[in-house]
């Protein structure tokens, strides 16, 4: 997915002169390194200074231009978050802060690099647009929407690099606001979003094989979440399932279960997250997904598929 | 404005801050509260940039962007902008009041304010994208930046000035409201190794002068004199509360009004200076 954003982001900007690049001190993989020596005056690389990259984004944007804020989410989000919420949120700037390899993608790195509560701090943030793309197609019209189309902040969540593509047959077009059945059934629904959808299409896959009609939905923005799509999902489905790669507060699962209770649904509703602990072990992102109870085997024993 | 040397010119330079202050004054008897001695502090060093520095079109319109990174000064360019129209009489009435627009500090989208401001160690950052931005495009445009002294305490300060003079943006002129006051006491005692501030910028990569900050014409010809191939940091010697001698070097100044006695005495004073 980062050579997917990189590969969008060089071709937009061949395009529109305003796209500038400001980065911290992030390998310039795939067409990252295209742009850099084809536009050298609009990547920027401020070295390992994660509030001048943002403060520096919003000067640009406030001169006109669309710039795009990257580096290792925990970095893009969290050590500057005064800036992305005073320069880009209060001033309602279109700068995209670029969260890439978010969750706990770098398995092995340590709790340091783990962003689990990314969706949470972004979404608190007034004007603050969240997107979270499953695959890389899905990756390349959400990197096209912040270059091209969005009027204010984004903090758009990337994985890193392997993901296999799950839009191709989509039934819907990626639109920006809005839920995008990626299968549509009658029993199960799983609402999903970025890296982990993966699973979800395992479990699909499982709950299909055990005989249940199942939509599985790509939640790609968090915000503004697709509410009316949502509550639909909810009462048009005997059991909805999120999964979402997130600490409990403030994802998509506390939000299903808010349009849920407002709705009067009357479904059965799992949800599946991080839990709102660090994570102090090791091993592969499977391993760091099961330690919190994330696996198509913990989750299809819940959801009694088994 | 028209005419930086006529506008320069020290009388009246010092006529116009005389009359900012006052309006300051005045409009300190509108509200409980508002950041007088910080104002008062930086009075020259924001004349000298919308009156000297800034270059105007026929149309009174500017390529420069001036960006008050130390929000809470703002007062002295509110008083600015409304003598220069951009602001309007009602605004000014309207100052921290319901149905206004202006807050003690500079919100972007209200007349000729660039950026908002008010935490500190933002506006370096950005007035750098800014200037970058400019040169990048082949503009003619400077970026005029005032920061408070207390801010350089900000690492997002020390950041900016290293990208700054590493990217080479010879088109960021820097001030320091350099009054040595912050809300715990002097800096020069609480942290004796911020000074000194001018070998600290030049080691940046910055050119770097001190001229004393209430004198207008130094700071418009330290500018006017800079070798201009690198970012420019004039660090301006100030007083807290100048003009005002029971606000002078007085911290509860920094936020406070005065009563109508001290109104009184406040307009004696900066009438006779």
């Amino acid at each position: 997915m980062r050579n997917t954003f990189s590969e969008t982001l060089y071709e937009c900007a061949k395009a529109n002169a305003d796209i500038f690049i400001v980065v911290a001190d992030i390998s310039p993989a795939g067409s990252m390194a295209k742009f850099q020596s084809e536009y050298p005056e609009r990547f920027i690389n401020v070295g390992v200074a994660e509030q001048v990259m943002i403060g520096m984004a919003a000067g640009l944007a406030l001169k006109g231009c669309r710039p795009f804020a990257y580096t290792i989410a925990t970095f893009s989000l969290y050590r500057p978050f005064e800036m992305v919420r005073n320069d880009l949120g209060y001033q309602n700037l279109p700068v995209t802060v670029v969260g890439m390899g978010a969750g706990v993608i770098y398995s092995t790195l340590g709790g340091t690099h783990h962003t689990q509560e990314d969706i949470a701090i972004a979404g608190a943030i007034p004007n603050m647009q969240i997107l979270a793309p499953c695959d890389p197609l899905e990756c390349i019209e959400a990197t096209k929407f912040c270059a091209i189309e969005s009027k204010g902040p984004m903090y758009l969540r990337i994985g890193k690099a392997g993901e296999p593509r799950f839009t191709e047959n989509a039934l819907e077009p990626f639109v920006f606001g809005k839920i995008r059945y990626l299968r549509r059934g009658s029993d199960v629904c799983i609402l999903s979003y970025g890296v982990i959808m993966k699973l979800a299409v395992e479990i699909a896959d499982h709950l299909q094989a055990a005989g249940r009609s199942v939509s599985l939905v790509s939640c790609h923005t968090l915000k503004p979440l697709d509410r009316a799509g949502i509550e639909k999902a909810l009462h048009t489905h005997k059991h909805v399932i999120v999964i979402e790669e997130h600490a409990p507060q403030g994802g998509l699962a506390p939000q299903a279960k808010q349009i849920a209770w407002d709705s009067k649904a009357n479904c059965r509703l799992d949800t599946f997250t991080l839990k709102d602990e660090f994570i102090h072990n090791y091993g592969s992102y499977e391993d760091l997904l099961a330690s919190h109870g994330i696996s198509a085997r913990l989750i299809l024993d819940k959801v009694g598929a088994r | 404005m028209n005419n930086a040397s006529s506008s320069m010119a020290p009388e009246n330079a010092r006529n116009r801050c005389k009359r900012f202050r006052k309006r300051i004054l005045e409009i300190s008897q509108q509200v409980q509260a508002l950041h007088i001695g910080s104002a008062y502090s930086c009075t020259e060093i924001v004349d000298a940039i919308y009156f000297g520095m800034m270059k105007h079109d026929a149309k009174g319109e500017s390529p420069d962007t001036f960006l008050m990174s130390k929000g809470h000064g703002c007062m002295i360019q509110y008083v600015i902008l409304e003598e220069l129209g951009v602001l309007t009489r009602q605004d000014m009435d309207l100052y921290c009041k319901a149905g206004g627009r202006l807050g003690c500090h500079p919100d972007y989208g209200n007349p000729g304010i660039a950026a908002s401001t008010g935490a500190l160690g933002h506006g370096l950052s950005m007035a750098t994208g800014m200037a970058y931005a400019e040169k990048s495009r082949k503009g003619i445009g400077t970026v005029y930046c005032v920061l408070s002294d207390g801010e350089l305490q900000e690492g997002s300060t020390w950041e900016a000035t290293l990208m700054a003079s590493s990217l080479k943006i010879n088109n960021l002129i820097a001030f320091v409201d350099n009054n040595d006051f912050q809300s715990l006491g002097r800096t020069s005692v609480t942290h004796p190794s911020f000074y000194p501030l001018v070998d600290k910028y030049t080691a940046f990569g910055w050119e770097c002068v001190e001229v004393a900050g209430h004198d207008s014409v130094a700071i418009f010809n330290a500018v006017q004199n800079r070798k201009g191939d690198k970012p420019f940091m004039v660090v301006c010697k100030t007083t807290k509360g100048k003009g005002v001698s029971y606000m002078e070097n007085i911290p509860i100044w920094h936020y406070r009004s005065p009563s109508p006695q001290e109104y009184q005495q406040a307009l004696v004073e900066i009438e006779g200076a």
